[in-house]
């Protein structure tokens, strides 16, 4: 990206030839500053991350399912039990499933991989504004990384305070094996993320508000730019409370500062610090963040997901303005409803009463979303694409995902099922059934973007229809185990009389979710497979409107060959009077024009 | 053809989620994968508000995954030849579908805080009945002994064994000695996190015998799967024996009450 002036005198030829093609290697695909390859290694990284990520899920279910029975393959490695699962191994895998999950797949694949890719190419700019923080955000993942997986080996094992890290579990090492180097290391990898989000947070800012191509107004802005550029002013406002939440319970295991630990402590009959803290600081500092982040981890996928209904609804967007004011408005509200994570906490239930509302509030711009996908289906001409299938099922499962809340949100309720598989239940219809079947919808859909080639969709289909049926098998049943107040994070739960008879429901859960991550099989092979011998696709293979789909497939360096200048919204789809059925942002202003632009293609 | 076929397998697997999510819910009480007998005098609000809101948004999900699945059915590219229709959007609906779920949740929000205010605001003025300790993992009880009060060196301690009246309010005074832990009473729709640091009083009354989980739903550690208690639910005349009978055995085994209490 950056431009050196050129050397005054040619280097001797012998020492460039020897060391030209590793560093050009290195600076090409390593330590690139191009927004598209680092959006890939991204995207590389958390796809890894995630299969990572799901095996760990699977070891959950295998205890939930069939408690202190001999654990498959990762017995072997990690219990020390014979093959049998130790209950502390136990609370590690559901602390790191959640980690890795969030941290290093949610998050870094929606604005890491799709925010990098997708910002530069659809404002029409040649790259991000500052390409060396956009190689260091990617860069920092992998320390993070390492200090999780790393977390495993070390004395006491990973974390297992839960990915909340609620002190004095976390803090008080006494308390937990996983409270020692583990959750020292968790912080570390925390933080690591933190810097990574960071830097690319101000990037996507920077890069939206002042390279835009001419004609881009903020109103002409795709979905997924409105999406991701209010994702990164959450981000931006909402991580530093974490990061100085994180450094205070760091300073409180290290030495001792007790900002939230009391005192008088007495945890495994060992009397603790001197204390002067309080645990509640930390949840209001932690959810303070990980509310909006929990937006942060929804509205990219949102904002994909409305860019390809309408490509294969071939339809503009149903209320363009008030999808952007809902997500600014998810925006806003999120910030004021992190209490909602703690009206069992202790908190003062007048304050639950204040939370109760806006979350309630905040139910309402996702409603709107709802409806206003619906209305861009409505009267359109849908085209059964793989990608098209993912992001109808996000507005299907999103509409489960959203409606649960509503039980979470309403406080009195809350007291019956806050804790228990209802919440499970709620989350993963959101992360998973939403977000990830949101992204799984953009990978096939800018997959011929990224690669110049089109996954297969025979095999996207099958992909699709699998995953669909074992994701509802795995987690629909979780409401109704969360209406009998089946608890979270309980290694076995069957000695309660309360419980007992769950258990066949949980082996049918967990088979499921084995099926799910089989499924992923399918996935992996396409997605390999396509990117080397699928089919080629040209510029624009689904007829879209959308700046990238411009520029070659896959875009070179500077990603434009011809100044993109936009004439109108993204949206345009079956324009009456013209002959094809959608007009480009790109295409001259009247209808004459982009005809006799089409033909001179 | 083939397109049509795909087109309706795919309206119809859309379909499928509305059918097997109403018949999930519709054939889990019958197979006792429901809310747990309530066995309080407040928890008949709060499961009825939980049935509200599930009518409430049963009724949307129905609506809105009918829809979707109607849409799907009928505009599919193989189907619909025409145009699709060149629309951006209609201010009247958007008015309409943000004014009706803005009335209907703030109306939510307030239909619930009575029930809110009850379980968690209005607490009767009186002693407690009895102490929760929560520690890693079990829970330590501290009844007051013959004099009436807690905190006298004549206080019956006990562990993970709960006795209580029924028909009368009982107060727990609920406290942590380590983490945080929560005393979660399934049956009798009480939860309430025991936060290090905090006395926090929890109220209800039983209307019914009988025996029941004491769970901990608030991740304490290793052993939080197993900190398991029982409360046991009886007449007042019963209660008062058992009292009597424990406060002997207690004098009995340790002439000197242990005073080691936790503030």
């Amino acid at each position: 990206m950056s431009t050196f002036p050129a050397p005054r005198r040619a280097p001797p030829p012998l020492q460039t030839k020897k060391a030209r093609p590793v560093a050009e290697f290195l600076s090409t695909y390593v330590f690139s500053k191009d927004h598209k390859v680092i959006g890939l290694q991204f995207l590389f990284s958390t796809l890894l991350w995630f299969l990572i990520g799901g095996l760990l899920a699977l070891a959950v279910r295998w205890q939930i399912a069939w408690p202190w029975s001999d654990v498959p393959v990762l017995g072997k490695l990690f219990a020390q039990q014979g093959g049998q699962m130790a209950p502390e191994f136990y609370t590690m895998l559901f602390t790191m499933h959640a980690t890795v999950m969030i941290f290093l797949v949610i998050i870094p694949i929606l604005a890491g991989a799709f925010g990098n890719f997708l910002i530069p190419l659809m404002i029409g700019a040649d790259d991000m504004a500052f390409p060396t923080l956009n190689m260091l955000s990617y860069w920092f993942m992998w320390p993070a990384f390492i200090a999780f997986g790393a977390s495993f080996f070390v004395d006491g094992g990973a974390a297992s305070g839960g990915w909340t890290s609620y002190p004095p579990l976390s803090t008080n090492v006494a308390s937990s094996p996983g409270s020692g180097w583990g959750q020292t290391l968790w912080l570390l990898g925390l933080t690591f993320v933190g810097v990574s989000s960071m830097l690319g947070s101000v990037n996507y800012m920077t890069t939206i508000i002042l390279m835009r191509a001419p004609g881009m107004t903020m109103f002409r802005l795709p979905m997924t730019i409105w999406a991701m550029f209010i994702t990164a002013v959450l981000q931006a406002f909402a991580l530093p409370v974490l990061t100085a939440a994180g450094f205070m319970q760091l300073a409180d295991r290290m030495f001792n500062t007790g900002f939230f630990s009391p005192e008088g402590l007495v945890v495994n009959n060992l009397t603790s610090g001197p204390g002067g803290g309080q645990p509640l600081l930390w949840q209001h500092l932690f959810w303070f963040y990980s509310h909006p982040a929990v937006y942060i981890m929804i509205l990219p996928a949102m904002g994909m997901v409305s860019d390809i209904l309408t490509t294969f609804a071939r339809k503009p967007l149903f209320g363009y303005r008030p999808m952007v004011y809902s997500v600014a408005g998810i925006a806003g509200l999120g910030f004021i409803v992190w209490g909602h994570h703690m009206f069992m906490s202790g908190m003062n239930p007048a304050l639950g009463i204040t939370f109760m509302v806006s979350t309630m509030m905040i139910a309402l711009p996702s409603a709107v979303k709802t409806f206003n996908w619906l209305g861009t289906i409505w009267g359109g001409k849908i085209q059964f694409t793989t990608s098209m299938l993912f992001a109808l099922s996000f507005v299907s499962m999103f509409i489960i995902g959203g409606l649960s809340g509503i039980f979470m949100a309403a406080t009195p309720v809350d007291i019956f099922i806050h804790d228990t598989y209802f919440i499970v239940a709620h989350f993963h219809y959101v992360l998973f059934a939403g977000t990830a079947m949101g992204v799984w919808a953009a990978i096939y859909f800018w997959f011929p973007k990224m690669f110049g080639r089109t996954m297969n969709e025979f095999w996207g289909k099958v992909h699709f229809f699998l995953t669909f049926i074992f994701l509802n098998g795995t987690f629909f049943t979780m409401h109704i185990l969360g209406a009998v107040g089946f608890p979270r994070r309980l290694a076995d739960a069957y000695h309660y009389e309360t419980f007992r008879h769950l258990q066949p429901m949980n082996e049918f859960m967990t088979w499921c979710a084995i099926g799910m991550v089989a499924t992923q099989v399918i996935f992996a092979a396409n997605f390999i497979y396509s990117m080397f011998w699928g089919p080629v696709a040209g510029r624009n293979p689904w007829n879209s409107n959308t700046l990238e789909w411009t520029a070659p497939s896959p875009p070179g360096h500077g990603n434009f060959d011809f100044q993109p200048v936009v004439h109108r919204g993204p949206y345009e789809y079956s324009v009456p009077g013209i002959e094809k059925d959608h007009l480009m942002q790109t295409d001259p202003p009247n209808a004459a024009a982009a005809a006799a632009a089409l033909a001179a293609h | 053809m083939g397109k049509r076929l795909a087109g309706i397998f795919w309206a119809l697997l859309f379909l499928a989620v509305p059918v097997l999510g109403v018949a999930v819910f519709a054939i889990a009480p019958s197979i006792n994968v429901w809310l747990p007998k309530d066995v309080s005098e407040h928890g008949a609000s709060i499961d009825s508000l939980f049935y509200f809101i599930l009518a409430l948004t049963g009724v949307v999900f129905i609506a809105t995954e009918l829809l979707l699945f109607w849409f799907i059915w009928k505009y599919d590219a193989a189907k619909n030849t025409g145009p699709a229709t060149y629309i951006h959007g209609s201010h009247t609906l958007e008015v309409v579908w943000t004014i009706i779920p803005a009335a209907t949740l703030l109306f939510l929000a307030i239909y619930q805080m009575n029930a809110w205010a009850d379980a968690k605001m209005r607490r009767p003025q009186m002693q407690p009945t009895v102490e929760v300790v929560a520690r890693q993992f079990e829970w330590r009880l501290r009844y007051p002994g013959r004099d009436g009060m807690l905190g006298t060196p004549d206080d019956l301690h006990l562990v993970n064994d709960l006795h209580l009246p029924i028909d009368e309010d009982i107060l727990v005074q609920l406290k942590s000695m380590d983490v945080l832990h929560s005393f979660f009473l399934p049956h009798v729709r009480v939860k309430q996190d025991a936060v290090p640091g905090m006395k926090i009083p929890v109220w209800f009354k039983a209307t019914e015998t009988g025996a029941f989980d004491i769970v901990c739903a608030e991740l304490c550690g290793w052993g939080h799967y197993k900190m398991k208690g029982r409360v046991t639910f009886v007449t007042r005349p019963e209660f008062d024996e058992w009292l009597e009978r424990k406060y002997s055995e207690q004098e009995a085994t340790q002439p000197a009450p242990n005073t080691v209490t936790v503030n």
